[in-house]
């Protein structure tokens, strides 16, 4: 950051045009807006829909970060429009879609292959009945948790290098997180390791880590979801009972029982 | 089966007035917690059920809600029952609220958060093992459940998890425009939507609807909400002639951000104070003592709300225009672990570290109480046909909504919706939409694409809010808000001609146009209701009518469109009856003997 934040008058921004339907007329264009103290991409963006170019198009939503509607490539690099400060650069700032989602238009990608792969995640199954108060102890519910912190901005499946070559076969970074946070559910039933390998394409991770690092909501996917998954998948190949000894909180399960 | 990949073919022009057909029994418009909740309900009765929501599926304004949920579950406090949650509910909504709706809501939060955690949510926990539960401005005992401060996005996930396992079908990123209404029965019929990633054109047939579109903090300039809450509900429903409530009673949440201006309204959630968090003047004084010595940051919203405007009015202001709300004291370690999001959101957006740093807020517009008028049971509007749930409905929160009582009401209420919904369906016929009306809503809504050197409707939209912020704000009096009627009807007319730029497909200043639309008739609601509620209540507040007149206004405005014009009713509360009535801890329990004079009122109309 060279550039002393009093001294910035403008920002500048390259931003990419084009339709899914025909990719013929993919271009740049660059806008100049005014400059905010402290302002984010996702602001210039909206000055530009508000006084230079209407026809621009960008999902957004919450505006907070909380929503991982806003996702784009900022040069370069996967990260959120809404939280992503201008002063972090000094130049003019490139502006595009995530590359490994089909375009619509300008900014906005077609994400809804995620949700199919979320279809094919076994669901969540209760080990108990739902007839009683549940009991479950917070350093159990914990793991889980970190693992639902995610927003759904799919910004870890587009900088995977594994989904932009084998997209089919593996189904990334968010879709360990979403098996991890079922699998570490304390009063979760099932075991997922047979799907993880032969359904979920696991094997083809190679952990380098690069999702984990971009993550907005700091998840540590490589570390905590991603080897542990791969560590059940070989457990639960050897031995079923220490699969089981991992994934049963005991006290939970003892005293659940107990009801 | 219809799937969202058939509409997904080459680009249209954007004269194209072709549309398609799709035909289900509930179609539930929006995928909030109401719509998710209610969606589950009506499938999991037999309905053949369709969402339709305006941002992507997972992603609406429901993922923001921080604080938790209440619900009298007693973990913590085992003292508390649905009867205090009851009491809680109606002293704090000013009388003003249905207390029908109120005894349903209070009685079955708790059910509905337990069914949350069977359906794999996974709350925080007290000592043994149960959910845990947090304190929350107004609630007498500790209420509100919770996960960390991630509460809402932790009930999306969880509910989108069950939609998806059930194989419920949604279309996302649809705005539905217009409720169809079959011209012989006056009933539910269908709507007319656009996919905003093609720029189709959809007509769903249907047997009911139940709206679940959240609600309007967008037609504000500093709002703690989504994009997608500008109001569509209330205007769909108004435009079809349902009737819509108490549409005056907007709440200011009284901690929102104020730098940096790109996110000037964002939240800074109630749990910082229910976690300890201490509000200052400029002058370092804890000014709550002054105006709830009880209660102090924990008092209700409209009292801490106006407290600061107050404060700042007064110029014991911060340099920025907010005040200080401090959390220090509980050491970095605590509120890294209670409020991460807190913690997190202060350092990346602004650069604060809160475990080090004072934090500055003022009020920003967060809820709207008023909204669709709704059957307290079955959530049924004045439309047959039509139901309406979470935000968009009107009647549980009276003047001012407690914390943490939204997504509880999403979860009771959107399964009533969709319980009812499903019952309609059951058996009502399809109805039928007469091709006139399918032609005047598609040349309404394509009407932006052929106006040429209109105007901008981004631009328009902005120009609503600063308005509503302006004259409609927290204390208000009848000169300004007469101002603002004037302003909202001179953008009206611009909004005539207001320009879509660019081809169909994701266009979003389409979007904006019809939002616009929307918001101006959401806009011209609240101001019309504002005028006439002369006296101050909850979180309407009138400078020329400063106080509370139980004598004539325990009242509800009804507004509803009649040979199309905007019109107004007073409709008296629902009186509670004695049973219920005894169970109401307050001091202003007299409030009921004003009855006779509340009879007079129905006269004087
Ligand atoms: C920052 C923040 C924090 C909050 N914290 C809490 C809290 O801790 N506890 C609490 O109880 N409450 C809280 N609230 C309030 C609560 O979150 C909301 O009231 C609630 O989420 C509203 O839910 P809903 O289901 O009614 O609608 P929303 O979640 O607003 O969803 C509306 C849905 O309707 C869709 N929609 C809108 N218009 C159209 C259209 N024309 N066509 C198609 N679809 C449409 C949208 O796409 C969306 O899917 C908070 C609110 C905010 C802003
Ligand atoms: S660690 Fe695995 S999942 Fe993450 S980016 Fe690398 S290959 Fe992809
Ligand atoms: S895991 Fe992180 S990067 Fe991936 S989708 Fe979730 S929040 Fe986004
Ligand atoms: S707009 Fe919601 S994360 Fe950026």
């Amino acid at each position: 950051m060279s550039l002393r934040k009093e001294e910035r008058r403008e920002v500048v921004l390259r931003i990419f045009r084009g339709t899914g339907s025909d990719r013929s007329k993919d271009r740049y264009e660059t806008f100049t807006v005014p400059y905010q103290k402290d302002m984010v991409v996702l602001n210039a963006i909206h000055y530009i829909q508000s006084h230079l170019d209407s026809s621009l198009s960008a999902r957004w939503n919450c505006k907070a970060g909380r929503c991982g509607s806003c996702s784009a490539e900022i040069n370069g690099v996967p990260r959120l429009m809404c939280k992503t400060p201008v002063d972090r650069y000094d130049g003019e700032i490139t502006v595009e879609p995530m590359k490994a989602f089909p375009l619509i238009r300008d900014l906005v990608t077609d994400v809804s292959d995620n949700y199919r792969v979320a279809k094919m995640i076994p669901p969540f199954t209760p080990s108990v009945a739902t007839d009683h108060v549940w009991r479950m102890y917070q350093e159990d519910v914990e793991k889980s948790q970190e693992f639902r912190k995610c927003i759904e901005c799919f910004l870890c499946q587009d900088v995977c290098h594994v989904i932009r070559e084998h997209k089919a076969e593996y189904i990334g970074p968010r879709f360990v997180v979403k098996a991890a946070s079922l699998d570490m559910h304390p009063l979760d039933a099932l075991n997922r390791s047979a799907f993880m390998k032969d359904n979920a394409g696991l094997g083809y991770c190679n952990i380098t880590k690069c999702c984990q690092e971009i993550c907005p909501e700091h998840i540590t996917i490589t570390d905590n979801a991603i080897i542990p998954e791969k560590e059940r998948v070989v457990d639960r190949h050897y031995d079923p009972l220490v699969w089981l000894y991992r994934k049963i909180t005991y006290r939970s399960v003892k005293q659940n029982a107990k009801q | 089966m219809w799937s969202a990949g058939t509409l997904e073919s080459s680009p249209i022009s954007s004269d194209d007035e072709s549309y398609e057909t799709i035909s289900t029994d509930v179609l539930i418009v929006g995928a909030g917690g109401a719509g998710l909740r209610a969606a589950i309900e009506a499938f999991d009765k037999g309905a053949k059920v369709l969402i339709a929501c305006k941002s992507l599926l997972g992603k609406a304004h429901t993922v923001m809600a921080e604080g938790g949920i209440a619900a009298s579950l007693g973990n913590v406090d085992p003292s508390d029952n649905w009867k205090v949650h009851f009491s809680d509910t109606i002293v704090e909504g000013q009388f003003l609220s249905n207390w029908k709706m109120v005894e349903i809501f209070a009685k079955e939060a708790p059910e509905r958060v337990l069914e949350l955690e069977y359906y794999g949510a996974l709350f925080d926990r007290t000592k043994d093992g149960k959910i845990m539960q947090r304190p929350f401005g107004a609630h007498s005992y500790r209420r509100l459940c919770y996960i960390g401060d991630r509460t809402g996005l932790e009930l999306i996930r969880t509910l989108q998890d069950q939609v998806i396992k059930r194989g419920i079908d949604y279309i996302d990123e649809v705005v539905v425009t217009s409720i169809f209404k079959d011209p012989a029965t006056g009933r539910v019929a269908g709507a007319m939507a656009i996919q905003l990633r093609s720029g189709k054109l959809l007509l769903i047939k249907c047997k009911a609807i139940i709206l679940a579109t959240g609600g309007c903090g967008k037609v504000y300039a500093v709002t703690s909400n989504s994009w997608e809450s500008t109001g569509d509900g209330i205007s769909l429903a108004y435009r079809a002639g349902a009737e819509l409530m108490d549409m005056e009673m907007i709440q200011f949440h009284p901690t929102g951000m104020i730098f940096p201006a790109g996110v000037r309204g964002m939240l800074v959630t109630e749990a910082v104070r229910g976690e300890g968090g201490i509000l200052t003047n400029v002058k370092g004084e804890r000014f709550m003592e002054k105006y709830d010595p009880k209660r102090k940051e924990l008092s209700a919203r409209d009292v801490v709300a106006r407290s600061i405007y107050t404060e700042i009015m007064e110029g014991r202001g911060t340099p920025n225009g907010g005040v200080y709300l401090d959390i220090r004291h509980r050491g970095a370690e605590y509120i890294k672990k209670r409020l991460p999001s807190m913690y997190a959101q202060f350092l990346e957006f602004a650069g604060i570290d809160i475990t080090k740093q004072k934090m500055e807020v003022a009020p920003t517009v967060h809820y709207h109480m008023g909204g669709v008028r709704v059957d307290p049971e079955t959530t049924e509007t004045t439309l047959k046909g039509l139901f309406a749930a979470g935000e968009v409905a009107c009647g549980l929160h009276g003047a001012n909504r407690l914390g943490g009582n939204s997504l509880s009401d999403l979860l009771v209420f959107g399964r009533r919706a969709g319980l009812y919904a499903a019952e309609h369906a059951r058996s009502a016929k399809i109805g039928s939409i007469s091709e006139e009306d399918i032609d005047k809503e598609i040349s309404r809504i394509l009407a932006p694409f052929k106006v040429t050197n209109g105007s901008n409707p981004f631009e328009l939209k902005e120009r609503v809010a600063e308005t509503m912020w302006k004259y409609v704000g927290i204390v208000r009096n009848e000169q300004d808000l007469r101002k603002g009627l004037e302003e909202i009807g001179r953008i009206r007319l611009e909004a005539k001609h207001v320009q879509a730029r660019g081809p169909r497909a994701y266009n979003q200043s389409w979007e904006a146009c019809l939002s616009l639309w929307n918001m101006l008739i959401d806009c011209e609601a609240i101001i019309r209701s504002a005028i006439e509620r002369k006296e101050s209540r909850g979180a309407h507040t009138r400078s020329d009518y400063p106080k509370k007149d139980n004598a004539n206004w325990l009242v509800n405005i009804v507004i509803k469109q009649k040979d199309g014009q905007m019109i107004h009713e007073l409709v008296p509360v629902p009186k509670i009856p004695p049973d219920m009535e005894k169970l109401i801890n307050t001091d202003e329990i007299l409030v009921w003997q004003q009855q006779e004079k509340r009879e007079q009122l129905l006269v004087r109309k």
